[in-house]
């Protein structure tokens, strides 16, 4: 099913020349904006030098810090009467970046989560569990909001209280769950734990976000809930979830390129890449009414594909986000994606998936251990093999990460679960 | 002829040797022989107890992680050269160990070692052909 056929599978001629015509008008929304005014006189460039999509290349990015300077309405091209919702990042470091939606943003919203929720197969005939936090955060209200669009029947649960939900999801019969993908195997440990098997919950998909994970992590929610796990993105800083969203073939997620202009820079140098090419995906918003950002940069590291999909719609797929420009970890000068640790603990038969990577510095050298949480699988009775299994582990991430790390394993919950989001590293060294 | 003993994973920080013996304690689980083998990060901590499954269903339940394993019990005179000749014969024999600890009975002035070995079965089978005594896990698990 495709919610919106008309937009999601337009010929690239047309969905291009829809773009430039929205662009150029969002281009003359923002140029009243301060903080637009000022970066266009500064790059001496304005919205009548845009004639071609190509042309966005010569316009300045927006950085998260932007937003930060301009707390907390500084960004907003509207006035606030016709600002009708204001929502923020979960912001764990520093100020929140604020945004801000008018009537026909939440509109919109509604009906690009409803995209997604439908690419995923969810229909009117679902009853979808929300374990996001409702509040600040954008995941649950715009979850929420494409559910209801299409008609599923909502069970606005909210984050927390693991033994709550599990009663909520057997009793009210959820057929799709919506949480965090770590959030997902805390409730099936749970489940386990209390001796029930979370496959005979009547869940058949589960809409994930909020964090990255790998394709193996995927694999293990799918087999213990027994659901389809996809995959969806969007940040707030653009308009919450529902700028992309995988369709049930899995390969990448479906950007609403009608609604945001994707491409993908060379972090390093700001250089527009070529399709195909892995880089940091920065966003424009074409249509948004209220906070419309030209060139955001997102920090996440992806790969767009642009081949057809058998799905039917046109839409440019995105790669899961393989980590970000700015929490990549520089450890003894290599780059290391916490995921590239993810997916080798993964392919280890047994392996749990709670994991801690604790980054440190003794004297000038710098260290990374791995703690991974031991369970009846990977726990040998004999030290020889117990060792053994660690060297193993050590020799297989080092040949993965360029690196050595050690690995640690710890006794089962010592790592701390956290409802949300999941903390995968710790980073010591002061830098 | 073989013993149950249960492992349990325990990282190497303070308290957590105190917590196995607390809980177990708390069941009215009795140790009755006990090894540990350890690095700086972690340990495998082992026991033979008097209820190995109310003793592995409550360390479970406390969030450890916990395995079963078949052991063998000889039972040697507590005197000079008794675990030598236990140790010649399995050398031999080219039986291997995985590794093994001791205790002496309190009564019967006997010494019993725990023997951990790949292939239980063969291990049993030339122990016996050789006259040595091997205790069945009731007599280990009442002691």
């Amino acid at each position: 099913m495709i919610w919106d056929p008309l937009h999601e599978c337009l010929e690239r001629p047309d969905l291009e020349r829809l773009q430039l015509e929205r662009l150029r008008n969002t281009l003359r929304r923002v140029a009243s904006v301060p903080c637009y005014r000022d970066k266009f006189a500064r790059a001496g460039i304005g919205p009548d030098d845009l004639h071609a999509l190509q042309d966005l290349a010569r316009f300045p990015f927006t950085t998260k810090e932007d937003l930060r300077l301009n707390y907390p309405y500084g960004m907003f091209a509207v006035p606030m009467k016709e600002v009708v919702r204001v929502h923020s990042s979960s912001g764990t470091t520093g100020k929140p970046t604020v945004v801000g939606y008018s009537r026909k943003d939440l509109n919109d919203w509604s009906d690009l989560v409803a995209r997604f929720m439908t690419a995923a197969g969810v229909s009117s005939e679902d009853i979808v569990h929300i374990a996001f936090g409702y509040g600040l955060f954008t995941g649950a209200f715009g979850l929420h909001y494409g559910a209801e669009r299409i008609g599923a029947a909502v069970i606005p649960m909210s984050g927390g209280n693991t033994e709550r939900q599990l009663m909520i999801l057997k009793d009210y019969g959820a057929t799709a769950l919506v949480c965090t993908p770590s959030y997902a195997l805390t409730l099936a440990d749970r489940m386990e734990k209390m001796g029930e098997d979370p496959r005979r919950l009547s869940l058949k998909v589960g809409l994930f976000g909020g964090e990255p994970w790998s394709e193996e992590l995927r694999r293990e929610i799918e087999k213990r809930l027994d659901i389809v796990a996809t995959d969806n993105y969007g940040l707030s800083e653009i308009v919450g979830p529902g700028v992309a969203g995988e369709c049930l073939n899995k390969r990448g997620m479906h950007i609403f390129e009608d609604h945001f202009l994707p491409e993908i820079i060379d972090p390093e140098t700001g250089e527009v890449l070529p399709p195909g090419q892995k880089g940091e995906l920065v966003l424009t918003n074409l249509v948004q009414e209220a906070i419309p950002l030209i060139r955001y940069r997102t920090r996440d590291i992806t790969r767009l594909h642009y081949d057809k999909c058998s799905c039917g719609r046109t839409l440019v797929r995105m790669e899961k986000t393989m980590g970000r420009s700015d929490d990549m970890l520089i450890i003894k000068g290599v780059n290391v994606f916490p995921t590239q640790i993810e997916e080798v603990l993964f392919q280890v038969e047994g392996c749990e998936p709670h994991y801690l990577l604790v980054v440190d510095r003794v004297g000038s050298m710098d260290t990374l251990e791995v703690q991974v949480e031991v369970n009846e699988n990977i726990f040998f009775d004999e030290m020889r093999k117990q060792r053994a299994f660690v060297d193993m582990l050590e020799k297989k991430l080092a040949t993965t990460i360029g690196l050595h790390a050690k690995i640690k394993l710890v006794e089962p919950s010592a790592i701390t679960r956290h409802e949300g989001k999941a903390q995968r590293v710790i980073d010591k060294r002061r830098m | 002829m073989k013993v149950t003993q249960i492992s349990i994973f325990i990282e190497n920080k303070s308290g957590r040797l105190a917590e196995v013996s607390r809980v177990l304690g708390e069941k009215g689980v009795n140790i009755r022989a006990l090894s540990l083998a350890d690095t700086s990060d972690f340990g495998i901590l082992r026991l033979i107890v008097d209820n190995t499954d109310l003793a592995k269903a409550t360390l479970k339940e406390c969030g450890f992680t916990v395995s079963k394993t078949e052991v063998v019990a000889v039972e040697v005179p507590d005197r000079p050269g008794g675990l030598a000749s236990i140790l010649d014969i399995l050398d031999k024999a080219s039986v291997n160990v995985e590794y093994m600890y001791a205790f002496v009975e309190r009564s019967a002035g006997n010494a019993v070692i725990i023997f951990r070995f790949d292939n239980v079965d063969d291990a049993i089978r030339i122990l016996q052909e050789k006259g040595m005594t091997i205790l069945p896990g009731e007599r280990i698990y009442g002691i």
